[in-house]
């Protein structure tokens, strides 16, 4: 049987640079599955876009063949003029992108944007069209597809977006879907529901799917075959069932080692001992007020924080885990006083033990300088959060500067040997943030908190932007400095995987209230609440022994309301955060 | 339905602020010493001509000059009865111009329309020629096309309005024939509006127009150039591209319509530098604007006159910034629905 699609000696480079992808080869049959797994830089997008022609501009394929047999015609994709190109572009072969947000027209109703692909490539009336999308929306799982094709993109979440993308790539029936990263951008959850829909439409209509991925675990869980792709170049393809139980390359094998994995049997330790904090939340709460529709409305209220208490034990790791708008990062900024909770909330710092507590929510000016000189934090993108016109010098000494510490050759010294603790090279202080790479960056951005000898580092997803064989070695870097510093963290993540092998003790946000707590053993042997039993489920495995359980996950991923009765709140009755066992504490009525 | 109740909210709030930059405008004026009638009776008397004197002082009282700032601005308004009853703006009446001797509605009457019609003209220019030059450049960037029509711009932009008047007035008779100076052919002033007149004013417009439009059409040009450019790479644009969208089609429904917020958005702000830009030009090119009228209003204290067209030019930037918020609405749903259920 000829393959669907075969790509043959594939080259693309940038202007007059060196190749950036090389001889690629792969060849995926009707109906089957193809990921292509690696890093950022591996050239996986380059060779998917190729597919489709929709390369950026300066790209350049410069040698190969892409060879797509529907029926009896055989065509090298790579031949073809753009006219040809966009006859099957949409139509035979279809695709969806990683930013559900960023890849819809903002301007445009859903509906219109999905009806275009078939006013494009098919003969037929609008009310057939219509129709045709009302169906499709239904089947991507929405409630009322009138009211979604009525819909704007900002009227909607990152998940029922990607489903409206899936519509819009699934609408002309095409042979084969490419989805670049479909489900990163998404919380685990919908991640996980998303990639199930694929499945099952995969399944009704036959077509074949090349899913870019960089997890292994989306792997595990969708391909027949699998390719890894290293700087260009293929390091190993093969079945993903031998592929992903014994992987040949050393490369694969790295991946394997670093990918963050849930244990199955998680070894046991006590619970934390509450009796030398360093950090004390109790009963936060946290209105935002949203601009009502119209002048003679009242504003909507927003509850992010619903009665939070957290208590960080002294050199241990609290995690925080949610999805995005679990109020999780909120519970950061009023931990460190960038925000104001509301009323009869209050955050202790004690900064030694048996020091007297702070309060951090009133504290005047000198005394929250001295709290600030204490409490740091590491933020979510390296990216944005290192001033591009500022030698990394000067990043690192401003907060010297600013607390007035040392000469300054002190501080220039002391930057340096920061820099070196953090594993980057003393001689780097002169360059500027963009000579480094996403993971250098975290790293000065870790030097950068670590400048003051702070006590607590508030870490805010600190990994999540970046790839996973450079989470795994930030993850090692925060472990190292906590046991030699004896610090504390206060970690927020939406991943329980990064989360079971840092944090001591876990708690688990819904809707701005902590429904489950408990230290990562217990609570991965034996979750009790339907969304963390969701939350455990949704994260994809690298192992194809171990699928996502859609059911458990459909379970405890929906609205508080439909949860069981035990468990179920709403905007006024709440069930007690109940301890069940010693160090175990669960959102439910007893 | 969001729409209409929208316009109305907006046309209220614009006469709230027309109400109140005319108590600012005033103000203004007021706030040199004197006023064109105390300046002339002081020069009167130095010069020692009594009998003007008698008129200027018969003047003032008529136009309540001599009685506290308030209340001068309130009857000037209408909302205060002056020497004979309410007679003030929002009773139609513009007032005496002192330095013209004639009422103002006279001497700015036809000019009023002339303005709105030059300025008119010019935006309607800026539009046309900003919007096809400005998605060239932006999708055929960095090539010849870009480059070609970004000199252009800039050569607009940075040539003053008065110097290519001139020479577009030398040019334009010599080669096209075109005529030289004034809205219309001067024989026609005054006469009813007819089929030749029209023909004339339009003929007379074509120099005006490129001259005013240049250099806000150069400007338009580059932001609309620069707003696409950042759109284009969206990846919303790429996802209308694997759809197989036609380019063209694609350009126009997708980027376009994004970038085109900032486009409309400048509406507002394009009327009143238009017209306080034309006033050199339109002394310049010898139109019968507004413009050489307030120059010798503001020059001389002609405070009827001077607020006057203050006014009338403040009262065309709310009605423009209307404009833009309405379209605006129309044009983006995020601005139309955020926030609804």
């Amino acid at each position: 049987m000829t393959p669907l699609l075969e790509v043959k000696d594939l080259r693309i480079g940038f202007k007059t640079a060196e190749d950036t992808v090389e001889n690629v080869n792969f060849s995926l049959n009707k109906g089957q599955t193809l990921a292509i797994v690696g890093e950022s830089g591996s050239g996986k997008t380059l060779c998917c876009r190729s597919v489709l022609g929709v390369l950026p501009k300066t790209a350049q394929i410069r040698s190969g063949q892409i060879l797509f047999t529907t029926g009896n015609t055989n065509t090298d994709l790579l031949k073809l003029n753009e006219r040809q190109l966009r006859e099957i572009r949409g139509d035979r072969i279809s695709m969806i992108f990683q930013e559900p947000m960023r890849s819809l027209s903002p301007l445009h109703k859903i509906g219109h944007q999905v009806s275009e692909v078939l006013e494009l490539h098919r003969n037929c009336s609008k009310r057939k069209v219509k129709q045709d999308v009302l169906e499709k929306f239904a089947r991507v799982g929405f409630v009322d597809p009138e009211r979604a094709y009525n819909a704007y993109p900002f009227e909607m979440s990152g998940g029922m977006l990607q489903r409206a993308m899936i519509a819009m790539a699934m609408i002309a029936k095409p042979d084969l879907l490419i989805a670049d990263e479909p489900t990163t951008a998404l919380d685990v959850t919908t991640q996980a529901q998303v990639l199930g829909l694929i499945k099952d439409l995969q399944v009704e209509t036959g077509m074949a799917v090349i899913l870019v991925t960089h997890d292994l675990g989306v792997v595990a869980n969708m391909a027949d075959q699998v390719v890894v792709m290293n700087k260009g170049k293929i390091m190993e393809s093969g079945e993903s069932r031998l592929v992903l139980s014994s992987p040949a390359h050393p490369y694969t094998k790295k991946l394997f080692a670093t990918a963050p994995i849930i244990p199955e049997t998680p070894e046991m330790t006590p619970p934390v001992a509450h009796d030398d904090l360093i950090l004390d939340m109790h009963n936060i709460s946290k209105t935002f007020q949203a601009r009502s529709t119209s002048a003679w409305k009242a504003p909507v209220l927003i509850k992010a924080l619903r009665g939070v208490d957290l208590q960080l034990q002294r050199g241990k790791t609290l995690a925080v885990v949610g999805e995005s708008g679990s109020g999780k990062s909120t519970c950061a900024r009023i931990a460190l006083g960038t925000e104001k909770p509301d009323h009869g909330g209050s955050v202790k710092f004690i900064a030694e033990q048996n020091a007297e507590p702070v309060e951090v929510q009133s504290l005047d000016f000198a005394s929250k300088c001295a709290f600030q000189k204490q409490a740091q934090m590491v933020f979510q993108d390296p990216y944005s959060s290192l001033s591009p016109r500022m030698q990394i010098r000067d990043t690192l000494t401003e907060p010297l500067d600013i607390h007035a510490i040392g000469t300054k050759s002190e501080r220039s010294d002391r930057a340096q040997e920061v820099l070196q603790q953090v594993g980057l090279d003393g001689n780097m202080l002169r360059r500027y943030p963009h000579a480094f790479s996403g993971g250098q960056r975290q790293r000065l951005s870790i030097a950068r908190a670590l400048i003051l000898n702070p006590k607590l580092l508030v870490c805010d997803e600190p990994t999540s932007a970046l790839d996973v064989s450079v989470q795994d070695q930030i993850l090692t870097l925060l472990e190292e400095i906590r046991d030699q510093r004896q610090l504390s963290y206060l970690f927020i993540s939406h991943d329980l995987a990064v989360v079971a092998r840092i944090a001591d003790e876990v708690a688990v946000m819904r809707q701005g209230l902590v429904v489950e707590q408990a230290p990562p053993c217990t609570l991965f042997a034996n979750p009790k609440h339907p969304y963390t039993k969701a939350l455990i489920a949704a994260q994809p495995e690298p192992d194809i022994h171990r699928p996502i359980d859609l059911d458990l996950v459909a379970l405890g991923a929906g609205a508080p309301g439909s949860w069981a009765d035990a468990y179920r709140f709403d905007k006024t009755t709440i069930p007690p955060l109940t301890e069940i066992e010693t160090g175990h504490k669960v959102r439910c009525y007893a | 339905m969001i729409i209409l109740r929208y316009a109305l909210y907006r046309f209220m709030t614009m006469l709230m602020t027309l109400l109140l930059v005319s108590a600012l405008i005033f103000m203004i004026i007021n706030l040199p010493p004197g006023n064109y009638l105390t300046n002339q009776i002081a020069e009167l008397q130095a010069t020692g001509q009594d009998a003007g004197v008698a008129k200027a002082e018969f003047l003032r009282r008529e136009y309540a000059l001599d009685r506290p700032l308030v209340e001068q601005y309130f009857i000037w308004i209408g909302f205060w009865p002056g020497q004979y009853g309410f007679s003030g703006l929002i009773q139609g009446d513009f007032g005496w111009s002192f330095e013209f001797d004639q009422p103002v509605s006279e001497i700015v009457g036809q000019a009023l329309w002339l303005t709105v019609l030059v300025n008119l003209a010019a935006v309607l220019f800026v539009y046309i020629v900003a919007l096809p030059l400005g998605v060239l450049a932006a999708a055929r960037s960095k090539t010849w096309v870009d480059y070609t029509s970004s000199f252009i711009g800039y050569l607009g932009l940075a040539t003053p309005n008065f110097l290519l008047a001139l020479i577009l007035f030398y040019y334009g008779q010599k080669y096209l024939n075109l005529p030289i100076g004034g809205l219309m052919a001067p024989e026609l002033e005054g006469e009813p509006m007819n089929f030749t007149k029209v023909k004339s004013i339009l003929l007379h417009l074509i120099i005006p127009t490129f001259v005013i439009g240049t250099s806000g059409a150069a400007a338009m040009m580059q932001r609309l150039r620069a707003n696409m450019l950042d759109e284009l790479d969206k990846p919303y644009v790429e996802t209308a591209r694997a759809k197989g969208v036609r380019p063209a089609k694609l350009l126009a429904k997708y980027p376009l319509r994004v970038a085109l917020n900032p486009f409309v958005a400048d509406i507002g702000n394009l009327l009143p530098s238009m017209i306080s830009g034309s006033v050199l030009v339109s002394v310049v090119l010898g139109l019968q604007t507004i413009g050489p009228a307030l120059l010798t209003a503001l020059k001389s204290q002609d405070q009827f006159l001077a607020g006057f067209i203050l006014l009338f030019v403040a009262l065309l930037t709310l009605i423009g910034t209307m404009i833009s918020d309405v379209l605006l609405m129309l044009l983006d749903p995020r601005i139309r629905y955020g926030g609804r259920e």
